[in-house]
């Protein structure tokens, strides 16, 4: 795989509207058959990003390529009708005047009457959508409309399947299962695929490989479990999950904080902080002591604010064992230094 | 196409102002001192009563229907809309023989007085300037109620029931609250009509009016002086345009107002049997006056007409030309039309905004400004095609564009394309900009997608606009006068002919087959209108 060129391939591509930069300068490479996730907040620029390589939002800088073809450059600009690229819709946009399965057969225009039927039945049949082919669009239901308009998208074979939030309209209790449903029909397929979304805990769940966008930039880049194990940036560390900030000390080959010292590279500033995930504490081993300031069941794990002697802030922690502890109680609150990372403790960004 | 389009809509109003200063010489002073100033202030009054006229109906009906809950008022509602069927001409033609001293109404009174002459007692003379003020207030009002129902329906409960709680009795709900609410509306609505009686050229000239409008067509037709027509234009277009501001500043004040609060109607208060039948009489009275009175009446002579003399070849005649010059111009305002919104749609931006606001200008430019404008430079063009064709083949071609009948269609378009533009460009924006993304990554480029997403989803906007500007176009009077071919009769002029020579032949039947086909959109405005009081 790592001979081969990238399938698809940004570069410093960039795009500006008015004042505000949607896109700076970025780049991208994800390889054939690759699950690429795009996440990040709201106006980051992951769904103009997504649109770029769609062809419906121009770029003004920089190239996209696919499969060795070059579809947005200096002097190309190739339409979206000939990039044979799939888009899906947040909401899913089914045109409301034709059937499920006019909608799908909707990109086959080209082809020959049998070769469409044949091809929209056969996707109709993988897919298992049968008993919905008939309808019009306002008489399924979220999530029958989700697999119609990935249906419709897969249908002309695209090089390439873009998918803008294709989850987050539907119920949670459903979520899962039809995002599930929709990676394995991606995957036996073999497509190429972007999903845009701004749940990190979907994009460490459906990317094979996770690009993280902060205001127009990709941040960070890589496989779910790198990224969120060893982010190389505290915007990266802290967007994945809820992140307590600890103040602490490099010396001797050790950082030192309130909960004591772990060996750790000697490089780097003298001054940093620790950032500890919540599910990173653990208590009543050795650590520093603090006090349980309040205690909350979320479902199946727990969460607890405590006040650590020596820290201005408070911290929280979660675990999903049963702590038998009270609003009020002195505990000793210890890391697990292999899941802690470090950052130089100058501002962040 | 969209700026070709904007050229063409502007061309004529820049004729005009071309027009009128070429010439400054004695001219403008005749026109100044013998003509505009008695025009101008007639223009005035009537502008002036019709408007007190129209705003006290529409306002004081879209109250009742909407805080009032009585026998009847479904009905009451709709038919409120009704005159909108009935054209100023129609309607000044119908009642001068209405309330002619030896027609029906006087008749009844007289008889019911114990009078037996007319010379004994005769109400005040209708072609009058307080004739023109009533006819043009009765059947101009559901301008006012459309735009002041609406403002009701979607703004008037919260605020109601607030003062409500505040102490304010539900007598003084009208005129604390509701009255100032509805303010914007009010004065949309009346710009609306206002336009409306600049537009007209009939009915003035019926009730013996000289309003600015008939002195432009007496001043070009009866004077043959072009100039003249034109520097009156002119003045005329000042008019519109503060109107037109007008109405600006009130919409801008409105779409704020509708920000403000979430839309829900309020509940009418239910009336007891005599108060609602006093209500139902309130609210059937301007329907009456400015629809159920000229209608039976061209209803009676119509059928008189047909046994005496049946359907003439010429009414015949003026039928299918009616037909065929709507339908083509139809089409013609919703290809510009689509064309314009469409540009809108696919490249947003100021340029393509300012287009469809250059565009859509003539609906408030009247007819008869816009023909002078228009006749000019499609003479011009006439003229030149004409010499060129002599000089080659030796024979004359005639006025290829005026005779035609392009220079009429080339008016109704520049005059109803803001109907069909509008009308698209809001069912365009219902659809979401993902269907286009949509369509394009599946493989169809800019035409494929306007054929098979944006047409067939837009086709409801587009067959309501298409009625609305047919009949619009049917009944169009004053730019139909100037610019139709010669012997080319339409339903509105073969009624204005007669009118004019006081010959009553055939016209009632004309205008009965007008307002019969006037009341469709009327129909569909109805049911849109009901259809935005539910939630969703």
């Amino acid at each position: 795989m790592t001979d081969q060129p990238a399938h698809l391939i940004v570069e410093s591509v960039s795009r500006r509207f008015g004042n505000v930069t949607a896109l700076d300068a970025v780049s991208m490479h994800i390889d054939r058959g690759q699950i690429a996730c795009l996440v990040g907040h709201s106006g980051c620029g992951k769904s103009t990003l997504l649109r770029a390589i769609a062809g419906v939002e121009p770029i003004d800088g920089g190239s996209i390529s696919i499969g060795g073809r070059t579809f947005c450059g200096p002097d190309t600009f190739v339409e979206p009708e000939h990039r044979n690229v799939g888009l899906m819709f947040q909401d899913y946009a089914l045109f409301p005047h034709l059937t499920a399965r006019q909608n799908i057969g909707f990109g086959l225009a080209r082809s020959s009457r049998a070769e469409r039927s044949a091809r929209v039945e056969d996707i109709i049949a993988r897919l298992g959508i049968e008993k919905l082919a008939d309808r019009f669009p306002h008489m399924l239901s979220g999530g029958e409309q989700q697999r119609i308009a990935l249906a419709r998208a897969l249908a002309p074979q695209p090089d390439v399947l873009l998918m803008d939030e294709p989850f987050s309209n539907l119920d949670r209790s459903l979520r899962e299962t039809i995002r599930a449903e929709t990676l394995s029909i991606v995957r036996a397929l073999g497509i190429t695929a972007i999903v845009v979304t701004h749940d990190p805990e979907e994009a460490l769940a459906v990317g094979d490989v996770v690009v993280l966008m902060d205001r127009g930039r990709v941040v960070e880049a890589g496989p779910g479990e790198t990224i969120y194990r060893a982010p190389h940036t505290p915007y990266a560390a802290s967007f994945f999950s809820r992140i307590n900030r600890i103040p602490a000390r490099r010396a001797g080959g050790r950082i030192h904080s309130v909960f004591g010292s772990f060996a750790a590279p000697d490089k780097g500033s003298e001054d940093v902080k620790i950032f500890v995930r919540p599910q990173s504490f653990k208590l009543n081993g050795a650590g520093a002591s603090a006090q349980v300031v309040r205690r909350a069941l979320l479902g199946e794990i727990e969460e607890l604010v405590l006040k650590v002697d020596g820290l201005d802030d408070f911290v929280v922690m979660r675990t999903s064992v049963r702590q038998s502890v009270n609003v009020g109680d002195a505990v000793l609150l210890g890391i697990e230094p292999d899941e802690v990372m470090v950052f130089p403790a100058e501002p962040e960004n | 196409m969209a700026c070709a389009i904007a050229v063409l809509a502007l061309l004529p109003i820049g004729t005009i102002v071309l027009t009128a200063i070429a010439d400054t010489g004695a001219l403008w002073n005749q026109i100044l001192a013998h003509v505009l100033p008695q025009a101008a202030w007639n223009t005035t009054l009537l502008l002036l009563g019709t408007g007190i006229i129209a705003v006290a109906i529409g306002t004081g009906a879209a109250w009742l229907v909407t805080a009032y809950d009585f026998r009847g008022r479904g009905l009451v509602e709709w038919a409120l809309l009704l005159p909108l069927a009935v054209p100023t001409y129609i309607m000044a033609y119908a009642y001068l023989d209405i309330l002619n001293p030896l027609g029906p109404v006087q008749g009844v009174i007289r008889f019911v007085l114990g009078y037996t002459s007319p010379r004994e007692f005769r109400l005040p003379d209708i072609r009058s300037m307080w004739g023109a003020i009533l006819v043009f207030g009765f059947v101009l009002y559901p301008y006012v109620y459309l735009t002041v129902r609406a403002m009701f329906l979607t703004q008037a409960a919260n605020l109601v029931e607030a003062s409500r709680t505040l102490g304010v009795s539900r007598a003084a709900v009208f005129w604390r609250v509701a009255l100032p609410l509805a303010r914007p509306a009010i004065a949309v609505g009346a710009a609306l009509a206002l336009m409306e009686v600049l537009n007209d050229v009939g009915a003035a000239q019926f009730l013996g009016v000289r309003t600015m409008t008939a002195s432009i067509y007496t001043t070009w037709v009866v004077r043959t002086n072009l100039p003249g027509a034109a520097q009156i234009a002119v003045a005329m277009l000042v008019i519109v345009i503060a109107l037109i501001l007008f109405e600006r500043w009130a919409r801008r004040n409105q779409r704020y107002a509708t920000n403000a609060q979430r839309a829900r109607a309020m509940t009418p208060q239910k009336l007891g049997p005599l108060p609602g039948l006093v209500a139902l009489f309130f609210g059937l009275f301007p329907i009456l006056v400015g629809f159920v009175g000229p209608a039976l009446y061209l209803i009676v002579a119509a059928v008189k007409r047909l046994e005496f003399a049946g359907f003439s070849p010429a009414l015949l005649r003026a039928t299918v030309n009616t037909v065929t010059i709507s339908a083509f111009a139809t089409i013609c305002v919703l290809i510009c039309g689509f064309a314009v919104a469409y540009a809108a749609r696919v490249r947003p931006g100021p340029l393509t905004a300012a287009f469809s606001r250059i565009a859509t200008l003539g609906y408030a430019v009247p007819g008869t400004v816009l023909a002078i404008g228009i006749l000019v430079p499609v003479a011009a063009f006439d003229r030149t095609l004409d010499a060129v064709w002599r000089s080659w083949t030796g024979a004359s071609m005639g006025l290829l564009v005026l005779g035609s009948g392009t220079a009429l269609i080339y008016a109704y378009t520049a005059r109803f394309l803001a109907i069909s533009a509008g009308g698209i460009e809001a069912g365009l924006s219902r659809l979401p900009l993902s269907y286009d993304h949509a369509a394009r990554t599946l493989g169809q480029g800019p035409t494929g997608t306007l054929v098979r997403v944006h047409l067939p989803l837009s086709r409801q906007a587009l067959i309501a606009a298409g009625l609305l500007v047919f009949v619009d176009c049917m009944k169009e009077l004053p730019a139909t006068l100037l610019l139709r071919p010669l012997n080319f009769e339409s339903l509105a002029t073969l009624l204005y002919g007669e009118a004019a020579r006081g010959t009553y032949e055939d016209a009632a039947l004309a205008a009965l087959i007008i307002v019969v086909i006037g009341i469709l959109p009327v129909v569909l405005l109805g049911r849109t209108a009901r259809r935005a009081k539910l939630p969703n």
